[in-house]
């Protein structure tokens, strides 16, 4: 058995050196789409998974992310990474302003408000003109100096994808360690009980929202950066949230690597069924996403790392007999 | 690309507000503003004809009359379970297929097509209740979300799947036509199906209020292990409610399948629709959802007329996110916190 310490060397080189080991363009993007779903699904599972409030609607945040940058680019010009810091403000504060409502009730509220309000937002873009309405934005075709990141390699944005990963994946894991991380437990096992204990719940869950939509709106922009190009459906189409919450929920919602190993299974299982079914596949993909979803809440709530974990003692017990 | 077909607009052409203009043109309301010569859609508050005005009423209230009946099945889960069903919206959808299905292959009349729908959504309910609700009930609330959206995802990509992303409308029935009732012009379909659905709502609020069997489903919502001290079977009724709430839903859709088309991509908007009624209405009241659905059926309608079509669903959405701000718990429920 390896020693988790191993492992996560293994999974850190091989994650380095992936796309000069499979340097072909296909695998290099099927090895971008797993970095962007393992980020944006980390992000989700801040809020979705350790602090227990499901968002079916995080579209919202990574669709701010995503038209920030073709928003400064084509308006005034500016390189598409100056609109970064501008979609992860606009994301705080979309958080707060759902946050502060539902956060007074249940968890199902919270649910139901972020479906609404990112179909609401959908919508809404879809008839703006000076977004683009339906048609979307576009980036720059061809870079004007190295600032507008516009690479006709996939090999530099696996790179930078590879930094944002471990960026939101050392706040994940120094939250965990941290009050905050026990806060967010605590409220997941039980709000009434965090409460009496004098856990701030309220303000914890506000903190833990604007966290995930800020990581989640940097992950809508790196993907505008690398496809130059968005629309409101692609944007915040209830299919991107749905992708965060599966992937998350795959690997296993509330656990630091969980979201990684979802997206490690999925996006390769993904492009897979794509390329068996053909153009009509992206129905099918869905319907699998559907009946997976499906089975992980009705067998196996933790995901599968719980499943490991539970099934890995057996095993070495059985290795030593 | 699959993405482009989920739009949420699938109404719009039954209430462009020109259309109606222009219908009232041709029966001799007076076509346009006044003022400047254009539909009343592009110049706002133009003197629009007041029959014009009272169509647009009445076409939302017999809309919205279906809202309120779907939303109704909604609550009632609620209600009875602290639960929310995002697959709401898909139960009508398949109501409508179920309806599609049964005029095209065994040739029935309205009253035939609703009874199928409402009795194969009834047996999914319960299908659905006994072999998954029952089990994430007590589990984590992340699979009790996870559990109805996944099968929400399900439903709607297998009817994609099945059914390609086309409208349809239901092949010419026996509620074909129009009748002219005080000035106003109604398809009779969009009539019967309006007047149906009240009465079907209403139905439903009677057997929960007045009835045995509505006293043990509310004892068991009340307290499940004092209900089951007095020989209810919790689970029973708890599969009933959702055989109820599955078979409103489908009624509803086989209704709305006799006056509108629609896609597999409707179930989306009235999941959401049903969240915005369920929201004004209060959480667990099938009279304040008829109320609510009436309502929102209003609202829509309206802006659609003044502000232009694809702003109906921003106005209602928006309406949900100002009630969750300023009144969580409905105009007539309770919070529950």
């Amino acid at each position: 058995m390896l020693s988790p310490r191993t492992g996560l060397v293994l999974l850190v080189l091989g994650l380095l050196l992936y796309p000069l080991i499979l340097s072909g363009p296909f695998y290099r993007d099927i090895g971008v789409t797993f970095l962007l779903a393992a980020i944006s699904a980390s992000a989700w599972n801040i809020v979705g998974g350790y602090a227990g409030q499901v968002s079916v609607g995080h579209s919202m945040f990574f669709g701010l992310g995503a038209y920030t940058p073709l928003l400064v680019y084509t308006q005034w010009g500016w390189p598409p990474i100056a609109g970064i810091p501008i979609g992860i403000a606009l994301a705080i504060g979309l958080a707060v302003v759902i946050g502060m409502p539902t956060f007074r009730l249940t968890g199902h509220y919270f649910s139901m408000a972020t479906i609404a309000v990112a179909e609401l937002i959908r919508i809404f873009f879809g008839t703006w003109d000076w977004v683009g309405a339906a048609i979307g934005l576009q980036g720059p075709a061809v870079a004007r100096g190295w600032w507008d990141l516009t690479f006709r390699s996939e090999l530099p944005y696996y790179y930078i994808f590879l930094g944002v990963l471990a960026v939101v994946l050392l706040t994940t894991a120094a939250i965990e360690r941290r009050r905050f991380g026990f806060y967010l437990r605590a409220i997941k096992a039980s709000e009434r009980a965090a409460k009496s204990l004098g856990v701030p719940v309220r303000r914890t869950k506000l903190q833990a929202l604007a966290l995930s939509a800020a990581f989640t709106s940097v992950a809508g922009s790196l993907y505008v950066i690398k496809t130059g190009f968005i629309d409101p459906d692609s944007a915040f189409g209830i299919l991107i949230s749905v992708q965060m919450v599966i992937v998350a929920a795959l690997g296993g919602a509330g656990t630091l690597f969980g979201p990684l190993i979802g997206a490690l299974i999925l996006i390769p299982s993904q492009t897979l069924t794509n390329s068996l079914f053909g153009g009509g596949g992206s129905g099918l993909t869905y319907i699998l996403y559907g009946g997976i979803i499906v089975l992980i809440a009705r067998f196996e709530p933790g995901g599968l790392l719980d499943l490991w974990h539970r099934l890995s003692p057996q095993l070495r017990k059985r290795a030593h007999v | 690309m699959l993405f482009a077909l989920i739009g949420p607009n699938w109404l719009v052409s039954r209430f462009r507000a020109g259309a109606i203009i222009r219908q009232a043109g041709r029966i001799g309301l007076a076509g346009s503003c006044g003022r400047c010569q254009t539909a009343a859609a592009d110049c706002g508050w133009a003197q629009v004809p007041m029959m014009v005005v009272v169509q647009v009423i009445v076409g939302g209230l017999l809309l919205g009359a279906i809202y309120a009946l779907f939303s109704s099945g909604l609550t009632l889960i609620w209600g009875m379970m602290n639960f929310i069903n995002f697959a709401h919206g898909e139960f009508v959808m398949l109501g409508m297929y179920v309806a599609f299905l049964t005029v095209v292959w065994l040739h029935g009349g309205p009253v035939v097509f609703g009874i199928a729908a409402a009795l194969a959504l009834f047996v999914l309910g319960v299908g659905i209740y006994v072999s998954l609700i029952r089990h994430v009930i007590r589990g984590p609330m992340l699979s009790q979300i996870l559990s109805t959206f996944g099968l929400a995802l399900l439903l709607r990509y297998t009817a994609f799947w099945i059914f390609s992303a086309n409208f349809v409308s239901l092949p010419q029935t026996s509620l074909a036509g129009t009748i002219k009732l005080g000035g106003i012009f109604l398809p009779v379909a969009q009539l019967v199906a309006g007047a149906t659905a009240i009465v079907l709502t209403l139905a439903l609020h009677l057997l929960l209020t007045r009835t045995t069997i509505g006293s043990r489903l509310l004892a068991v919502a009340e307290d499940r292990a004092a209900a089951m001290l007095m020989g209810i079977r919790p689970d029973r009724m708890q599969a009933l409610a959702w055989g109820l709430s599955a078979g409103a839903a489908g009624i509803a859709g086989a209704l709305m399948a006799t006056a509108y088309p629609w896609s597999p991509s409707v179930g989306e908007t009235f999941g959401l629709i049903a969240f915005v009624v369920v929201a004004l209405g209060g959480f667990g009241s099938v009279l304040g959802s008829l109320y609510a659905g009436l309502i929102i059926g209003l609202i829509q309608a309206m802006s659609a007329f003044w502000l232009g079509a694809i702003y109906k669903d921003i106005v209602v959405y928006g309406l949900f996110v100002a009630l969750l701000w300023l009144r969580p718990q409905g105009l007539m429920g309770k919070a529950r916190i």
